[in-house]
């Protein structure tokens, strides 16, 4: 089920430093510091190219990567939401 | 001293000499919630360094509170925003939403928000599912006292942010004598661009105005007097009719004592300006005057018994007698039960 | 208020107001060798008042007040109004210090560079810290670090080292009993004695260093030593920082810096000789 569309804060808004697996990420907006693992880093990178709903979003994943999460690709855009890091557009 | 080397820092800052009680400012300004004001206003007047770093650090602070002011704000605008419900920022946050003059310095605590009471519960709902919690159970004393009396729901707080929202129907509780016009304050409300919205000019000094004199103990009073001085300087310099606009107002919503008073307070301690006819002084202004003043050199509260009796009317204010009996003999049978 | 005390400790000044004589003479007993800040002023205002007006004289109990303040603090004895005055210097730093970024970490430096020791209460850190300051090294601070964030340097903030229960006989086989505060019994942390940091440590209180270790020490049956993960150590140091969240980009870089260029360790150690030998071989292989 593809759901809602979903949309990340343009890049200049984020800062990422990667951290032996983990990426820490300062967030401009909120002045929220989060710490997130994978598949995250990578969700936000792929929703960066503009808004997507699920189905397109799991499309950009497996272009750019090796990506086997997709049973739980509503799991984390849900944490993502929960943290302000994306938002329904 | 008093609060009053404060007010005078605020209202002149380029008239306090070398000789200043600087830590006796810092104190006061501290304990008044106006440090970040403080250290704006006196951003290029010649301090001792120790105070420039004080006020350096001050300012930073502010600007982390317009961050998670405008943050708070925008979840809850995500929260609500399918709700098809008009959202409209209150008090500090709306200064910071609408880059208003009374933002610069300004501390920000809850997330305060007004919508029509006819949607509370639809509201209520859609922020406990985007992860806001009630601070007590839903069916305790204190919840039913805030749906029957109050013009607000209890406060929730949000699970992971750890940041309170106030959600308000209206801006006076419903026990107080003045009937303010809700619906008139979110008809009459303007959209900001990002879909919520701010009080018009005239409203939200008549919100200020209640919240200082028509509700509360006047704590933290020097501060809601500054936000309506910076608020009404703004609005006169940009409106001729203001004034006129702001009589209106205050009549139609029950205020217009409070409103006056209000001005009147700002014009005598932040030389606000303002036209003849509004300043003639009360008698009972000079109590009001002397409960704002209350703070020493070293922060602490001064003049205990004035203080009791705003504590006092503060109470009378939002409760008839009788209703005011029962509510503290009902806190007291509940506080006497086990458990 | 009655009585008052400044004092200036490591780049902060504070006023301490009291309306009891005794606890500001005990305070001024254990900081007699600090300097008074220099312009007369202070970054922060400690209160020591009475929680009720009558409970100045009738069984007196002390609130904790002052420009930063926690609505639900429980008031001490007057007899434990020195620890009230110290509580409250901290309270005035958890809450309202900006200029630096707080650690919950005890500092030591040698030979120019800074050793962090953090983690939960109870560990040691403040023993391991006191102890190393009097075996060659300079006590920066016990209880805060002051992480400076444009320079990524530690900063001292050398306060009276606050010892709790077995600590205290520990350090009083170290040090001489002119270093002690009294003996306070019965605190809500149980005994307490609080030691003056050493006159190396007091006068160098205006010189930083940068961090050359991270130590995570705990108490452990078995010497032990493990590496510690980068994303962990962020986490923990945050989690143990007062301040971070307030500090925004600026708290983020720094703490940021600081994980990535800052090797770390965590040790288990059965006693203190143990965990200070450790220290000073790892000390002995960063400097080569």
């Amino acid at each position: 089920m593809a759901g809602p569309t979903y949309i990340a804060d343009d890049l200049y808004e984020l800062v990422t430093v990667p951290l032996d697996g983990l990426s820490l990420v300062y967030h401009e907006p909120s002045g929220a510091t989060h710490i997130v693992a994978p598949p995250a880093p990578e969700i936000l990178e792929a929703l960066m190219e503009g808004p997507a709903d699920a189905t397109e979003l799991l499309r950009r994943l497996h272009a750019r990567y090796e990506f086997d999460g997709d049973e739980v690709i509503h799991v984390r855009l849900g944490e993502l939401e929960e943290a302000g890091l994306v938002r329904r557009a | 001293m008093n609060g009053g080397l404060l007010v005078r820092a605020l209202r002149d800052p380029a008239s306090l000499g070398p000789d200043t009680d600087w830590s006796g400012l810092v104190s006061a300004a501290r304990a008044e919630q106006l440090a970040g004001t403080l250290a704006m206003r006196m951003a290029g007047c010649d301090v001792p360094p120790r105070v420039a770093a004080i006020f350096a650090s001050a300012r930073r602070d502010a600007a982390y509170a317009r961050t998670q002011a405008l943050w708070e704000a925008e979840m809850a605008r995500r929260a609500l925003a399918d709700l098809d419900v008009p959202v409209v920022l209150l008090k500090g946050t709306a200064f910071y939403a609408a880059d208003l003059d009374a933002c610069a310095g300004r501390s920000v605590g809850d997330l305060d928000i007004l919508v029509p009471r006819a949607d509370i519960e639809r509201v209520e709902q859609a922020l406990l599912a985007a992860g806001w919690e009630r601070l007590k159970p839903a069916d305790g004393y204190d919840d039913q006292y805030y749906r029957q009396w109050m013009h607000e729901i209890a406060p929730l707080i949000h699970r992971t942010r750890d940041r309170m929202i106030d959600v308000h129907h209206t801006i006076l509780p419903l026990t107080a004598r003045p009937t303010p016009d809700a619906e008139s304050l979110i008809a009459d409300s303007v959209e900001l661009e990002s879909g919520l919205r701010i009080l018009a000019p005239a409203d939200i000094i008549v919100h200020a105005a209640a919240h200082l004199i028509a509700d509360g103990d006047l704590a933290g009073g020097l501060r809601n007097l500054w936000d309506i001085d910076r608020l009404l300087r703004q609005f006169a310099a940009a409106d001729p009719a203001f004034w006129t606009t702001l009589e209106e107002r205050a009549v139609r919503h029950q205020l217009r004592g409070a409103v006056r008073r209000a001005v009147r307070l700002s014009h005598q301690l932040y030389a606000t300006p303002v036209p003849d006819g509004w300043r003639a002084w009360r008698p009972a202004d000079a109590l009001f005057r002397a409960r704002l003043l209350a703070r020493n050199a070293w922060g602490q509260e001064r003049r205990k018994l004035l203080r009791f009796a705003f504590y006092v009317r503060s109470h009378w204010l939002r409760m008839p007698p009788l209703m005011l009996a029962r509510h503290l003999w009902t806190k007291a049978r509940r506080g006497r039960q086990p458990g | 208020m009655r009585h008052r005390l400044d004092i200036q400790i490591g780049p902060v000044a504070f006023r301490i107001g009291s309306a009891w004589k005794a606890p500001l003479d005990a305070l001024g007993r254990l900081y007699a060798a600090y300097p008074k800040p220099a312009d007369g002023l202070a970054d922060f205002t400690v209160r020591l008042e009475p929680e009720k007006p009558w409970r100045r004289w009738l069984r007196p109990s002390v609130a904790i007040k002052g420009d930063y303040i926690l609505p639900d603090a429980a008031p001490l004895a007057l007899a434990h109004g020195l620890l009230a005055a110290e509580m409250g210097m901290n309270l005035q730093m958890a809450l309202g210090q900006k200029n630096y970024l707080l650690l919950h970490a005890a500092t030591v430096e040698k030979d120019g560079r800074v050793l962090i020791m953090t983690g939960e209460s109870g560990a040691g850190k403040s023993t391991l810290a006191a102890l190393l300051g009097e075996r060659g090294w300079r006590l920066m601070g016990d209880e805060f670090g002051l992480l400076d964030m444009d320079t990524g340097a530690l900063m001292p903030f050398p306060r009276a080292v606050s010892l709790k229960n077995g600590a205290i006989r520990v350090m009083e086989a170290e040090v001489g009993a002119d270093r002690f505060g009294p003996r306070l019994e019965d605190t809500p942390k149980g005994a307490i004695r609080h030691m003056r940091p050493n006159d190396r440590a007091i006068a160098g209180m205006g010189q930083g260093g940068m961090p050359s270790l991270l130590l995570f020490p705990r108490f452990g049956p078995a010497e032990a030593v493990r590496g510690v993960g980068k994303a962990e150590i962020f986490m923990r140091l945050t989690q143990a920082s007062t301040n971070y969240v307030s500090l925004g980009r600026r708290g983020f870089d720094a703490l940021a810096r600081l994980v990535e260029t800052v090797p770390a360790l965590a040790i288990d150690y059965p006693d203190t000789d143990t965990a200070v030998g450790l220290v000073e071989a790892f000390w002995r292989e960063r400097a080569a």
